[in-house]
């Protein structure tokens, strides 16, 4: 178990690392440098003047280099002007040039400054992370008991009604995006059109005072979209036992069914649907990008619109890290709590 | 012109069909808490030693659920035959059954040869055995005749980007203002807030999904296939690299990635004609792969097909990658392409890399599922057949492997071909790639959400569209899942 886990922890890292500088390569590409020096100095700027901008403040040194500046393991870079004025990464206004630690980084702690919220990214990334936390949280109670629900009532009686009524919803359900539910549902119960009016079409309040009126819509939209497969999965699962040796034994025996469902059959149809709601998380990040774009709920999804929309470099860079790190941390835990819950498997 | 109501002269219909739903929700209601509530219908056994079971109240649910049921069906179909024949005089939904006309016919043909030669057709025979693969066939189809005919302009009742003065989020069956001679006296489901036309809009939306998708899914799973067969069959190194990196793409959020590459700085710099590059010599590579380790036996044979078979498609893959004479055309640096007299199509860079992105996205799941079943398959005694035989690994794995694991592929590719459309119709929302005026739906979705609490109409028919495509494909995938696990 132990060596499993390490080996498990150094692919992760790996996979951070390489995945962190794809971002960085791809937000670092000579047009989207131009356009950050447009954004950030002045949109009418020559060529000449934007390049002078980008040597300013060391986006010509070499990719790998620069990449290792973000990292923190080489040094910050420096550039002294005309005047002898010393500027570079690490310096800033309070602190002077001779003071200031070689190396800032995201081993030193340090995110970098967005250029959009003109804070460090850091900040931005953990407020966000807190709103959409929040979210997530309130998709997760709903989805998971919902989806275990609708798959265990469908799996434990194969070709019932019950059975083909769930199996229905739960195909409707995967087959309906977030932008699409989330518009109809817009549509329906928050327009002056059709005049129901039950909920807030924007959960833009939510943010500070999340009601069921304005958080509603939004938690629904994400957590149909992701139930229905679920739901699926452990239907698929649930059947499968049901027809095992084992449960046909207690049924001759006698035992009544509602027991044979919830004692014998529950924990091993669960193994498989555990793996699929925590491999789940990476497209619920996409639900959450849809929806709060959709309802103007300003989390992490939100954030990460922004940033892209904006090419701000070190947001973004601090979103992916964020989200790498949630999927690979969900990866790792789906795995352990397989071999946890499957008493069958043994890693050697 | 007068405004058309939705159902014009035969609003007669709509309290039946209304009575007709009614009756069926209340049945299906009804049918579920019966199952769990009713006792099961007694069972007697004859004198002859068979069993009979009593229908019972149960029985009689039944009953009322598969009459009510057919009434609906009968009066959707009344709608539409009536609508075909009275045109406008039936309403929105006359006028608008009238413009499928076409696809009402190709679907009859189609369901029509289909169910006569079930027997002959194998696999998509068997499907017309399953009601739920029927539906969900008929709905893949009905876009599909939907979007062709409607690049044809057929069905489209205005040009989709032609802006009508005054028509500006009018309420679906509104009359133009003033008609010209010709033109369609009706925008039969509204304007947008740039008073376009929402039906001719909704139609041709259906075109561009149904060039992409199954065409993405396609290299997806070409990509998939060529990667994932050795990598289980094989296994070792070369398994862990390569799922090494599949699992770095799958661990990017999608979104992430398609902001990160679905921009114009990013085209500009060429990394899009670079991975179409790549990623697209897959197929070519799958082609040659194929039929040189069926056909090397025999070489006066197998030269002239690979020569035959490899010039063309070397030739579309260097028409698909370059355009306009350059492979890679930034402002620094230009690879040289095929010359334009050569160059069948163009593409341009903005469908491009939505096209590179959205197969990039979609083939490390294919690899995944076929890796999947080559470990599972390389153990059969076929397979070992094949060994000891001395065959060589390729044709092992294109021949023996590949046939046997056509039926999930089958199914997943269906699946696929829905998270694609799910796919570009995310891109569209977030206004990323396709041109801002096109009439994708994602895109239509996004500019209609703007003013959805006033005018639902321009954002719910594409909404209802994507919605009825995507349904359809997974009833599709059920229902082929279904009947070829009967086998």
């Amino acid at each position: 178990m132990g060596v499993f886990f390490l080996r498990r922890l150094g692919t992760m890292l790996l996979t951070a690392l390489v995945l962190t500088f794809i971002v960085f390569f791809l937000t670092n590409l000579q047009p989207n440098l131009e356009k950050v020096a447009k954004f950030e100095g002045n949109a009418r700027m020559t060529d000449a003047e934007v390049a002078s901008w980008l040597e300013k403040r060391g986006y010509t040194q070499p990719l790998l280099k620069r990449y290792g500046e973000w990292l923190g393991v080489s040094k910050g870079w420096t550039y002294t002007s005309d005047e002898g004025r010393v500027t570079g990464r690490c310096i800033r206004d309070n602190i002077p040039a001779e003071e200031a630690p070689q190396r800032c980084g995201l081993l030193q702690g340090d995110w970098g400054q967005s250029s959009v919220f003109k804070v460090s990214a850091g900040k931005v990334v953990s407020e966000k992370l807190a709103l959409t936390g929040r979210l997530m949280l309130w998709v997760m109670l709903l989805m998971v008991p919902l989806a275990l629900i609708v798959g265990i009532l469908a799996g434990m009686r194969e070709a019932s009604v019950l059975d083909r009524t769930l199996s229905t919803f739960s195909i409707v359900t995967t087959a309906t995006p977030e932008y699409v539910s989330g518009v109809i549902f817009i549509a329906v119960f928050t327009s002056s059109a059709v005049g129901l009016k039950w909920f807030k079409g924007t959960a833009t309040q939510a943010m500070e005072n999340p009601t069921f009126e304005n958080f509603f819509l939004p938690v629904l939209t994400i957590a149909l979209y992701g139930m229905g497969y679920i739901a699926r999965m452990t239907r698929a699962s649930m059947t499968e036992v049901m027809t095992a040796q084992y449960i046909r034994t207690a049924r001759l025996k006698g035992v009544s069914f509602g027991n044979i469902v919830m004692k014998h059959a529950l924990r091993n149809a669960l193994i498989a649907p555990f793996t699929v709601i925590m491999l789940q998380f990476p497209w619920l990040l996409n639900g959450v990008v849809i929806v709060e774009t959709l309802f103007n709920y300003k989390g992490f999804g939100w954030a990460l619109v922004q940033a892209a929309g904006n090419n701000d470099i070190q947001l973004l860079l601090a979103i992916s890290v964020v989200s790498v790190f949630v999927v690979l941390v969900t990866q790792l835990i789906s795995d352990i709590g397989y071999v946890y819950l499957n008493p069958r498997i043994r890693i050697s | 012109m007068e405004p058309l109501s939705w159902t014009g002269s035969i609003a007669f219909l709509n309290p039946l069909l209304m009575l007709a739903l009614a009756a069926l929700a209340i049945s299906i209601v009804v049918w579920i808490l019966g199952s769990i509530l009713l006792p099961e219908a007694p069972i007697n056994v004859n004198v002859d030693g068979t069993v009979s079971s009593g229908s019972g109240l149960f029985g009689l649910v039944q009953t009322i659920l598969r009459y009510s049921f057919f009434a609906c069906v009968a009066l959707s179909v009344a709608y539409i035959v009536l609508g075909i024949l009275m045109g406008t005089g039936a309403g929105i939904i006359g006028a608008i059954s009238q413009q499928f006309l076409p696809v009402w016919l190709s679907l009859v043909i189609l369901f029509a040869m289909s169910v006569a030669f079930k027997r002959r057709l194998g696999l998509y025979g068997k499907l017309f055995d399953s009601p739920i693969g029927m539906i969900g066939f008929g709905l893949v189809m009905f876009w599909v005749f939907t979007g062709v005919f409607g690049a044809l302009d057929l069905i489209v009742t205005h040009d989709p980007l032609t802006q009508v003065s005054g028509m500006k989020n009018k309420v679906p069956g509104t009359p133009l203002p003033s008609p010209e001679e010709g033109e369609y006296a009706w925008y039969l489901l509204g304007g947008d807030n740039l008073a376009r036309d929402v039906f001719s809009r909704m139609v041709k939306g259906a075109w561009i999904v149904v060039q992409i998708a199954p065409l993405a899914t396609m290299f997806a799973f070409m990509v998939g296939i060529t990667l994932g067969l050795p990598a289980g069959y094989y296994g070792g190194r070369l398994d862990t690299f390569l799922s090494f990196l599949a699992n770095l793409i799958l661990a990017f959020p999608v979104i992430l990635l398609f902001y990160l590459l679905v921009t114009p700085e990013i085209v500009a710099t060429g990394v899009p004609n670079y991975m179409a590059a790549v990623l697209f010599i897959f197929p070519i590579l799958f082609i040659g792969v194929l039929l040189n380790s069926r056909y090397y036996t025999r070489p006066n044979f197998r030269t002239p097909l690979l020569i035959g078979v490899l010039g063309i498609a070397i030739w579309l893959y260097l028409s698909l990658i370059s355009t306009g004479g350059y492979i890679v055309n930034t402002e620094t640096y230009s690879i040289w392409g095929l010359p334009t007299y050569l160059d069948l199509f163009n593409i341009p860079g903005g469908i491009l890399v939505v096209f590179v992105s959205v197969v990039f996205v979609n083939s490390p799941t294919v690899f995944r599922i076929v890796r999947g079943l080559a470990l599972d398959i390389k153990t059969r005694d076929y397979v070992a057949a094949a060994q000891t035989r001395g065959e060589g690994p390729w044709y092992i794995m294109l021949w023996e492997i590949l046939p046997n694991a056509r039926g999930p592929l089958i199914v997943d590719f269906c699946l696929r071909i829905g998270y694609t459309t799910i796919l570009l119709g995310t891109l569209g929302f977030f206004g990323l790639g396709l041109p801002p005026e096109s009439p994708d739906w994602g895109s239509t979705i996004n500019e209609g959400r703007r003013l959805l609490s006033i005018y639902l109409h321009p954002a719910l028919p594409p909404a209802l569209a994507l919605l009825s495509l995507v349904l359809g494909l997974n009833l599709l995938a059920d229902g082929l899942r279904e009947e070829s696990l009967k086998d």
